[in-house]
């Protein structure tokens, strides 16, 4: 089953199936890890609701439910 | 030789430049500290070596201004070597630069740090093979406890001598082809790293598809006919996915992963609670306020405001009467208020007794009334004892401020405050530069250069004098002693820091509102674990800050407490010999700027000129506005005695039109140099008649205050409820546009 990345409840795991952002946001993506194959894990929601932070390949990376909507994932 | 340090932020780049150097550059634990390159010097080889610390970066690609500065220093200055520092407990993420910077044409060394972290957690890492893989020498490290960086330098030293040919990892990928098409087609019209931009090319990168116009049109070509099925022809992610591919598959037989690794970290547990849905605004409020309460508070433990107690700690009297002051010396002056001060407030009355017994030393023994002993004692002593007084206060502001940024607290307040600030236009990130305004604006404007948008960048550069810096905090510090009621001086000093938190955030959404084709600014920003901060680091921090203010002071203050003097010593007929104060060439010039500032209110009566002249003294620093009252006699020195009788909406009306006007000329310059050149002169007027307004408006508000306290408590009510409805309806007119 796939999802939207912003749609993840807390401790959900997945792997990352497609990036589907443009521009900047793409490219930053990109760069910080969130490419296809890679295994996210959602750590928590700031405390206002957003953004979110999630780990992978090792670290922690926070970004908002806007740019997650853009980030589809196969869940575990 | 050159070498030029590269990797991510947080990689513990800068505590390897400053242990190689010895070098006192400040080490923050949250991206982008290193805002623009720094060099120093290694000389423990035969031969000195130049190092340049480059801007942490995550990738070679162009979208923010630090990037821009590492990849244009690699490919155009050409180090000798490139020393890429890697975080050896977050391999896989570096690596990913690594790749990129091995398809540069120059020595590269692969320096795994934080290698302490990596035992003490169980982990092993196979550097022999990393070096296989990789091709170029790989060694380990620990920044922090200066381990192994004879070694690195060694390796280094040897590297650079040698050539190294470009060479990328994605070489056993299907669409290499491509790469290779575009590589010679570069290399035929003489490119220097026709590999690098190559790939470049492919991913569509904005600056090589400018500076490359001759080949875009192949390069498009080659890249229709690649059959992709996965991506759809899109190179930006076959080659990200392809680096990070290679990364996993070749890396992951690199590290052994201990038996029983801990699942949650330290790290996470505090986390926990620092970042905890109900309880993490609540507590960041707090550590804010007790950093002010420490530092400017008159009665630390409230033991006063609770109890009415006045404590005078016989010890603390004696050991002052010790050092040669009299009894009421250090009743009156030492421990002047009641309760215990904090200890900001005692180093600073320790700072002011210091300095004053410096002065009244040189006027006992200077004759009385020749133009060298007004010189020196009026003027240089005056001036100089005035700020110095309050250096211990800055540093211990800037300490906090150091500790919050080492510990990786300041990343989660951007984390917290992010759905927050992006009602005011502004994302989570530019809490950062905007709260290191506190400290002070120079650094701050700069470190707005990690924001990635241009839009924003400017904003938050308009927004950051607005948080106080260490250079204001005597204003307000002097003036909570004139505020009637002054045990409640750190109220006062407080609230001039709400209030420019609260105009910046109205003034930012005002912006929003009249900017056109607004965009939010994105958010994704790596959150690094806590580290204790390291004492080295903030002593280093301490050190360059405290540097920096005897340069101030030795230069431009003196200069203009110099010129101050002179102006206010003297008449326009300046040959025939000193005049009284009120007769001067100041004295006229501030009557003029007065008019100027009358409706304000503090600028009426026979001192207002004196008011004048101190607020356009502090464009040169801001110090100056202490110092320049000071001489004019509008207080003591150290700004504990005030010897103006002001009503509090003028006090007030005062430090605001001084909290908001045009920060020092330093700060105005880097605003310059920082800012889009079309958002530069908007801010310049906004600083120019934003003050006066809002200075205005607290000054009619405050005399409705005096009126009557219900008045005042009314009129500030319906000012709010009309902000925030007018912000409402103009929110909901523009989701209706975007509806439609």
């Amino acid at each position: 089953m796939t999802k939207y990345l912003n749609e993840f409840a807390v401790g959900e795991v997945g792997k990352i199936v497609k990036v589907e952002a443009e521009g900047k946001i793409k490219r930053r993506l990109f760069d910080m890890g969130v490419t296809p194959g890679a295994e996210v894990r959602l750590v928590k929601f700031a405390p206002l609701g957003d953004p979110i932070e999630v780990n992978l390949r090792g670290y922690e990376l926070s970004l908002r439910k806007d740019e997650a909507s853009k980030v589809i994932v196969e869940v575990k | 030789m050159k070498f030029a340090l590269a990797g991510n932020p947080n990689c513990g780049k800068t505590t390897l430049f400053n242990s190689l150097t010895g070098a006192t550059a400040h080490v923050g634990n949250w991206p982008g500290v290193t805002v623009d390159k720094r060099e120093g010097q290694y000389r423990k080889l035969e031969e000195k070596v130049d190092i340049v610390d480059l801007p942490g970066i995550y990738s070679l690609s162009p979208y923010t201004p630090e990037e821009i500065i590492s990849r244009n220093y690699i490919l155009d200055e050409k180090p000798d070597c490139v020393i890429n520092v890697v975080d050896a407990t977050n391999l896989e993420r570096n690596l990913y630069l690594t790749t990129q910077l091995l398809e540069i044409k120059v020595p590269v060394v692969v320096c795994l740090n934080m290698m302490d972290l990596v035992k003490t957690s169980g982990r092993q890492i196979k550097s022999d093979e990393l070096e296989k893989v990789l091709g170029v020498k790989v060694v380990e490290i620990s920044a922090l406890k200066s381990e192994g960086l004879e070694n690195l330098m060694r390796i280094s030293y040897e590297e650079a001598k040698k050539e190294r040919e470009a060479k990328s990892v994605l070489v056993d990928f299907p669409f290499y082809k491509v790469v290779e098409q575009v590589e010679e087609e570069l290399e035929t019209k003489m490119v220097n790293n026709p590999l690098f931009h190559a790939i470049k090319l492919l991913e569509n990168d904005q600056v090589e598809v400018e500076s490359h116009p001759e080949v875009v049109k192949g390069v498009a070509q080659l890249k229709e006919k690649y059959e992709d099925k996965e991506f759809d022809g899109d190179f930006e992610a076959i080659v990200a996915d392809a680096r990070y591919r290679y990364i996993t598959k070749n890396f992951a037989s690199s590290i052994v992963k201990a038996e029983n690794e801990k699942v949650i970290t330290k790290s996470d547990k505090i986390d926990k609670v620092l970042t905890h849905r109900i309880w993490s605004i609540p507590i960041f409020l707090v550590i804010i306020f007790l950093v002010f309460h420490i530092v400017f508070s008159e009665d630390l433990f409230f033991l006063n405001a609770i109890f009415g107690l006045e404590i005078n700690n016989e010890a603390v009297i004696n050991f002052f009467t010790g050092m040669g002051a009299s009894f009421d010396e250090v009743t009156n002056e030492l421990i002047p208020l009641a309760g215990l001060p904090s200890p900001g407030v005692f180093l600073q009355s320790w700072m002011g007794f210091l300095t004053g017994g410096l002065k009244d030393l040189f006027n006992g023994f200077m004759p009385e009334g020749t133009w060298y002993t007004g010189f020196v004692v009026d003027g240089l002593l005056t001036g100089l004892d005035s700020i110095f007084s309050f250096l211990p206060q800055i540093l211990l502001l800037f300490l906090f401020i150091s500790i919050l940024e080492d510990s990786g607290y300041m990343a989660r307040v951007a984390f917290i405050m992010d759905r927050a600030f992006r009602k005011f236009g502004l994302s989570g990130k530019s809490f950062i530069p905007l709260f290191m305004g506190f400290g002070c604006s120079v650094p701050a404007m700069i470190a707005a250069r990690t924001l990635e948008n241009e839009k924003e960048r400017d904003m938050t550069i308009r927004l950051t004098p607005f948080f106080s810096c260490g250079a204001k905090a005597p204003i307000w510090a002097m003036l909570a002693v004139a505020v009637s009621g002054a045990v409640w001086g750190d109220i006062f000093v407080f609230f001039m820091y709400l209030l420019g938190i609260v105009v910046a955030i109205v003034a930012s959404i005002i912006m929003k509102i009249f900017s056109k084709n607004y965009e939010v600014p994105p958010f994704i920003m790596e959150l690094p674990a806590y580290h204790a901060p390291q004492f080295r680091n903030l002593m280093a921090h301490l050190w360059e800050k405290f540097k920096h203010f005897i340069y101030k002071a030795s230069t431009i203050i003196t200069a203009s407490i110099v010129l101050i003097w002179f102006l206010s010593s003297y008449g326009w007929a300046f040959w025939e010999g000193m005049v009284e104060i009120e007769d001067s060439m100041l004295a006229d010039v501030g009557r003029i700027f007065a008019y100027f500032f009358y409706p304000l209110g503090w600028s009426q009566g026979a001192d207002g000129w004196k008011f004048s002249v101190a607020s356009v003294t502090g464009l040169i620093a801001k110090e100056d506005v202490v110092t320049t009252m000071a001489q004019l006699g509008l207080c003591d020195e150290a700004g504990e005695t005030i010897l103006f009788n002001m009503t509090n909406s003028k006090i007030f009306a005062f430090a605001t039109y001084n909290l908001f006007t045009f920060p020092c000329f330093a700060a105005i310059a880097t605003a310059k140099s920082e800012s889009s050149k079309k958002a530069f002169p908007v801010t310049l007027l906004f600083w120019f008649f934003g003050s006066y307004v809002i200075s205005l408006i607290v000054y009619l508000v405050g005399l409705l205050f005096e009126v009557h306290l219900l008045l005042g408590l009314l009129v500030l009510a319906i000012i709010g409820c009309s902000i925030v409805l007018t912000g409402y309806l103009v929110s909901k007119r523009n989701q209706k546009k975007i509806l439609a």
